[in-house]
């Protein structure tokens, strides 16, 4: 028993020790899961809005891939292969999603119970510290993500849409992608005075999700607009999704990994210091 | 030891039907001088990126393609989708300002109890917000059409008849929400039931960015129950000079019969939560 058990408490153990070198003392308590539990309960009486969300991915690529497909026939596809308008923009949907749904869950929402709902001063009255919060809110949204991410590769499933295996690394992808969004975003959330600030939020995940390739190719753009969006997350996300749904995989992809993997770092250690100076000082 | 209270009568007249609407529009229109810039991203700057993204990105995609000259009809995909989007953004404009600022009349910063509480019935006042998100979406759309011209969106004249038909249709998608705002006690799941499984559903599937027998046919008839889609219909007649007179008014009325019955509704569900 004990010996099957050892290395994951291990590991744990190392990881609570990293997030402690990181972060603020006193800050990380290693109980997340609390919060967790605390959102589940909370959302089971707004079920409802809960499951919209996963519907309004499942309207766009209903609506763009059939009406707006009619109009383009055929694309290239990622490794140059023809592929139908619906196959090219479900995974930008996919992508899209995640993103969407990780800025909202990490900005309106978090923002929220930071200045109205005082949420996270109850919480701090308890053994819980501004990086369990933080580690929590960002769980859930994954949570959440994921399960809208399932339910759409489902869904795109069921239109053949998903015509490689490598479609089943589609929903860890994903999940990384909602976890760096959702990290940048409430460390953005930290730094916001008022609702006038979403604004900002609208400004940035707006153009991105217009622009990042999700509706059309790279090749419409003049060259220097495509370097711009060459740069924007979103645009690694697409590429990511759209590679792996269709299996157009190569190691050029391990690019868009470790541009993910920073906002991650660079998005928790912020948020985290951040938190702390807000609820603790 | 406090004063006295002294009951008078009050100095003031009881405002007329149409002077009580126009003080509640004059109310918005104060707020909205100070606090216009907050609203610049939402009503501006969002129909002008699915402008770009879709008018001028997509456009030059399927330019030239045979399936986008048999869907448009021949001109351009932005001189197509151009009077479409200005409906679109009419009707996004009218959903969003008659939902959360309602609630919040009502809620949380309470202003309709404050005007009923003077002499402005509560049916004014749900007729006033109706009205002024109208002339909202007019200002907006003025600088909108000003938008699509710079961006050679614009094929003739009838871009101004599509703007008051994008004023129409938002009319006509402000009323029947102010109305359900009216009902709503808590914004939790009610506004994003509404926004997800109302107002972009009805964006995606009203003609905006192709045309609606593009869809299979089982989604079709949704379209006719579509505000946004009728008013879609006329403000590209107008705008590409393609009119068939009878088609356009029986969009007309179908927008006006929304407009009147959300408006009549909207007022008797003010009184009842403002006179209980």
């Amino acid at each position: 028993m004990t010996a099957v058990h050892e290395p994951a408490a291990r590991s744990a153990a190392s990881s609570v020790a990293l997030v402690r070198l990181l972060v603020p003392a006193g800050s990380y308590a290693g109980r997340s899961h609390a919060l967790l539990i605390r959102s589940a309960t909370a959302s089971r009486r707004a079920w409802l809005a809960f499951v919209s969300g996963f519907f309004e991915p499942v309207f766009y690529l209903l609506a763009m891939g059939q009406g707006l497909g009619s109009m383009v026939g055929v694309l290239p596809g990622p490794d140059g292969s023809p592929i139908s308008y619906a196959a090219f923009i479900a995974p930008g949907l996919l992508a899209a999603s995640a993103m969407n749904g990780a800025v909202f869950d990490s900005t309106f929402n978090v923002f929220f119970k930071l200045k109205y709902g005082r949420i996270y001063d109850a919480m701090l009255a308890t053994p819980l510290g501004p990086v369990d919060i933080a580690l929590g809110e960002i769980g859930w949204a994954l949570i959440r993500g994921g399960l809208y991410s399932l339910g759409f590769l489902a869904v795109m499933g069921g239109f053949g849409l998903l015509v490689s295996p490598w479609a089943l690394l589609a929903l860890p992808a994903a999940l990384m992608v909602a976890f760096a969004f959702a990290a940048v975003g409430m460390a953005a959330t930290s730094y916001m005075r008022s609702w006038q600030d979403f604004d900002l939020v609208t400004l940035v995940v707006l153009p991105m999700f217009l622009f990042s390739t999700t509706f059309y190719p790279l090749s419409v753009y003049p060259r220097w607009l495509q370097i711009v969006v060459e740069c924007l997350p979103l645009y690694h996300a697409v590429e990511l999704m759209r590679g792996l749904t269709t299996g157009a995989v190569h190691t050029g992809m391990l690019g868009h990994l470790a541009y993910f993997a920073v906002m991650i770092a660079v998005g928790v250690v912020v948020a985290a210091r951040r938190l702390d100076a807000l609820l603790l000082r | 030891m406090s004063a006295p209270v002294v009951v008078t009568r009050s100095a003031g007249r009881a405002p007329g039907a149409a002077r009580g609407v126009l003080l509640v529009v004059e109310h918005c229109w104060v707020w909205y001088r100070r606090n216009w810039r907050a609203t610049v991203v939402s009503s501006v700057l969002q129909p002008l990126l699915f402008l770009l993204a879709f008018g001028v990105g997509f456009g030059a995609l399927v330019q030239g393609g045979a399936g986008a000259a048999a869907a448009t009809g021949g001109v351009g995909y932005l001189v197509w989708l151009a009077p479409a989007l200005l409906a679109v953004s009419a009707v996004q404009t009218a959903a969003f300002e008659s939902s959360y600022p309602v609630l919040s009349g009502f809620k949380w910063n309470r202003v309709f109890h404050a005007m009923t509480a003077g002499p402005v019935s509560p049916g004014q006042v749900a007729l006033g917000l109706i009205a002024w998100v109208a002339l909202k979406i007019a200002g907006t759309g003025a600088v909108y059409v000003g938008v699509i011209a710079v961006f050679g969106g614009v094929a003739s004249p009838g871009i101004v008849v599509a703007l008051l038909v994008a004023v129409l249709t938002g009319a006509a998608v402000a009323a029947p929400v102010t109305a359900f705002s009216a009902s709503v006690e808590n914004e939790g799941t009610a506004f994003s039931v509404l926004f997800r499984f109302v107002v972009i559903p009805m964006t995606l599937f009203s003609g905006t960015f192709f045309p609606v027998d593009r869809l299979p046919g089982w989604v079709q008839p949704l379209a006719w129950v579509s505000p946004l889609w009728h008013g879609t219909e006329i403000a590209r007649a107008a705008a590409l000079d393609r009119w068939q007179p009878l088609a356009a008014l029986g969009h007309v009325a179908y927008l006006l019969a929304l407009i009147v019955l959300g408006a009549a509704l909207a007022a008797r569900l003010f009184t009842r939560r403002l006179q209980p």
